[in-house]
C-alpha cells in the first residue's frame, strides 16, 4: 500500500539530511506507528506521502501510484485518495462541524443528498452526533481532532495518515482519538500514525517503526530497514 | 455538466457564507471600497459638471456673417449649404432682413426713440447668417473660410465673433479645458490608487486566511474550488460598497444643496451635477457595481494566486 525505497530527503545541496535512505513497506489494512523524537523526520515522511514535498532521491509508491510519474496537476486527485489528520487539526474556521466534514465530499462533486446521508453517519463514528452546527472555536481539542478524523475518513480512503494527532490533547482525549483510529483500521483502512507518546505506543501493540536522525533504526517487520541495520553493524 | 452546476452553486454559496461569517474583516475591506468608489464617482460628476459649464460657454459663442442686400437667395442658400458642410460647424441659422429687424426691435423694445427712427427709414439691417461652432479652439477654420475672396465679396461687413468677447472667452475656454483634462487624469489616478488600496486590503484579508487555503489544498480541493469562494466574497464586497457609495453621494447632494444656498460654486454647478446624477442614477449604480465587482474579483484572483502555486520543494 505504501512503499518507500531508499528515500533521501535533503534540504539544499549541502543542507540538513532529514531522511537517509529510508525503506519502508506498509501492507494494506496495516496499522503502523512511526515513533521518534521531534525533528527526526517523522513529519517529513508523511509530507512526502501527501506530496507536499518531493524526495531528493529514491522511489515512493502509494496506493499503486508511482510518484516519479505523478504530474503536479494530478496532486489534488492523489490527495483525495489519502485521508490526513494533522496535529493542529487544520479545521476550516468559517465552517461548522458538518460543513468541515462535508467539504471533503463537496470537492469531489458528491451530491448534496449523499452528503446529508453520509456526514451524520461519520460524525456518529467519531462520537460527535448532535454537534453538527458547532463552529470549531466552540469545540474542545479532542472534539476538534475527531472532526478532523471524520473529515479524513468520510471519503472512505484506503490510507489514513495521522501526524501526531494526540500531540495537543490531554490523555483522555488522546485515547478517544486513538480508539477512533483503531475502529477505522478495523473497517479496512491502512493507518500510518506518528507519535512520540510512549504510552500510546506501548498500549497499542501494533507494528512500530522507529526513526532516529532520519533513519529507520528499528522495525518489527524484517522487510524494512535492512540497509540501515547493516550500517549500524 | 450537472457536477459543474453543483460545483458552481457550492462556490457561490461558500462565498456568501464566508462573507456573512467574516463580517468584521469584510467591514474593513468594504469601508475602503466605499471611500474609493465615492471619490471616483465624485470625480466623474465634477468632470461632467465642468464639461457642462464649458458647453454652456461654447453655446453662447457664435459667428455672425452680414450679407450685402445684393446677394440673391440662391447665393445665400449655396453659402448656407457650404457652411453646413464645414466639419467644425455645429449649426447654421439664416435670418433675412425682416427677421433681423424684428430681432433688433425686440432687443431694443424699451428704446422708443430708436424704434421710431428705424421705422422712418428703409430697413438698414443686413440679412445675417449665424454660425455656431462645435469647438471654440477651432473657430479659426471658420474664419479662414469666411475670409476667402469669393465669400468675403458677399459680405457687407466683416464677420462678428461674438463682439469683443472673443479673447475673454478664449481664456475661459483654455482654463476649463485644463480643468477638464485634470478631471480625467484625476479619475484615472483615483481609479489606479483605489484599485491598489482595495487590492492590498483584500490581499491582507486573504493573507489572514492563507492557512485555510493550505488546508483546502491538502484535502485535495482544486485551485478553482479554493479560489472561487474568495472571488465571490470579494465581489460581494464590491456590490455592497457600490450600494453604500451611491447612497452616500445621494446624501451628499441633499446636504450640499441645503448647505450652499447657491446652485453653483463658481465653475462647479451642483444643481446640474445633482440633476445629472438623478437622471442617470441606474447608469451610475451599474458603473459602481461594475468597478466594484471587477476590482474585487481581480484583486482576490491575484491575491489567492500566490497561495495556490503548486510548487513542491
Amino acid at each position: 500500500m505504501i512503499l518507500f525505497d531508499r528515500v533521501v530527503k535533503q534540504y539544499g545541496k549541502n543542507g540538513n539530511l532529514v531522511l537517509d535512505r529510508v525503506t519502508l513497506h506498509v501492507e494494506p489494512k496495516e496499522f503502523v506507528v512511526v515513533v521518534g523524537q521531534s525533528g527526526v523526520g517523522k513529519t517529513t515522511l508523511l509530507r512526502l506521502i501527501t506530496r507536499e514535498e518531493k524526495p531528493t532521491s529514491g522511489k515512493i509508491v502509494v496506493g499503486g501510484i508511482d510518484y516519479d510519474k505523478l504530474k503536479d496537476k494530478n496532486i489534488p486527485m492523489l490527495r483525495r485518495k489519502i485521508g490526513v489528520v494533522f496535529q493542529d487539526f487544520k479545521l476550516l474556521p468559517n465552517k461548522n462541524v458538518f460543513e468541515n466534514v462535508a467539504f471533503a465530499l463537496e470537492i469531489v462533486g458528491i451530491s448534496s443528498k449523499e452528503i446529508k446521508h453520509t456526514v451524520p453517519k461519520v460524525l456518529d463514528i467519531v462520537n460527535l452526533s448532535g454537534k453538527e452546527k458547532r463552529m470549531p472555536i466552540e469545540l474542545s481539542g479532542g472534539e476538534r481532532q475527531r472532526v478532523a478524523i471524520a473529515r479524513a475518513i468520510v471519503r472512505q480512503p484506503r490510507i489514513l495518515i495521522a501526524d501526531e494527532p494526540t500531540g495537543n490533547l490531554d490523555p483522555k482525549h488522546a485515547w478517544d482519538v486513538i480508539r477512533v483510529l483503531e475502529k477505522i483500521n478495523k473497517y479496512g483502512t491502512t493507518v500510518l500514525l506518528t507519535t512520540h507518546n510512549q504510552e500510546i505506543v506501548n498500549k497499542l501493540k501494533r507494528r512500530v517503526v522507529t526513526i532516529s536522525n532520519g533513519r529507520i533504526t528499528s522495525d518489527k517487520n524484517v522487510l524494512v530497514g535492512v540497509n540501515n541495520r547493516k550500517k549500524e553493524e | 455538466m450537472g457536477r459543474r452546476i453543483i460545483t458552481g452553486f457550492r462556490i457561490v454559496h461558500a462565498g456568501i457564507i464566508n462573507f456573512v461569517r467574516s463580517i468584521s474583516i469584510a467591514t474593513a475591506a468594504i469601508a475602503v471600497m466605499v471611500i474609493t468608489l465615492t471619490i471616483i464617482l465624485f470625480s466623474i460628476l465634477t468632470n461632467i459638471s465642468f464639461s457642462n459649464t464649458i458647453s454652456q460657454i461654447t453655446a453662447q459663442i457664435d459667428v455672425s456673417v452680414y450679407l450685402k442686400d445684393s446677394v440673391t437667395q440662391s447665393q445665400t442658400n449655396l453659402l448656407v449649404n457650404n457652411l453646413k458642410h464645414l466639419s467644425d460647424v455645429k449649426s447654421v441659422t439664416y435670418l433675412d432682413k425682416n427677421q433681423v429687424l424684428a430681432q433688433y426691435e425686440a432687443q431694443n423694445s424699451n428704446n422708443t426713440q430708436l424704434l421710431s427712427a428705424i421705422s422712418q427709414t428703409a430697413n438698414p439691417l443686413p440679412a445675417t447668417i449665424i454660425i455656431k461652432p462645435y469647438d471654440l479652439n477651432r473657430i479659426s477654420d471658420i474664419k479662414n473660410f469666411l475670409t476667402r475672396p469669393t465669400i468675403a465679396s458677399l459680405q457687407s461687413d466683416p464677420p462678428s465673433y461674438s463682439g469683443d468677447r472673443e479673447l475673454a472667452i478664449n481664456r475661459i475656454t483654455h482654463a476649463t479645458n485644463i480643468l477638464r483634462e485634470v478631471g480625467v487624469i484625476a479619475i484615472i489616478v483615483f481609479l489606479v490608487v483605489s484599485a491598489l488600496i482595495i487590492f492590498n486590503t483584500i490581499q491582507m484579508t486573504i493573507f489572514n486566511r492563507r492557512d485555510e487555503i493550505q488546508t483546502m489544498r491538502l484535502l485535495g480541493a482544486s485551485k478553482s474550488y479554493i479560489r472561487g469562494p474568495f472571488i465571490v466574497e470579494s465581489m460581494i464586497y464590491g456590490i455592497v460598497a457600490a450600494g453604500i457609495s451611491i447612497l452616500l453621494i445621494n446624501e451628499l447632494f441633499v446636504a450640499a444643496s441645503s448647505a450652499f444656498q447657491a446652485n453653483s460654486l463658481g465653475i462647479l454647478n451642483i444643481g446640474y451635477a445633482n440633476t445629472y446624477f438623478d437622471n442617470h442614477f441606474f447608469m451610475f449604480l451599474g458603473l459602481q457595481l461594475v468597478i466594484g465587482i471587477i476590482i474585487g474579483s481581480v484583486s482576490s484572483f491575484i491575491a489567492t494566486r500566490r497561495y495556490l502555486k503548486m510548487k513542491i520543494k
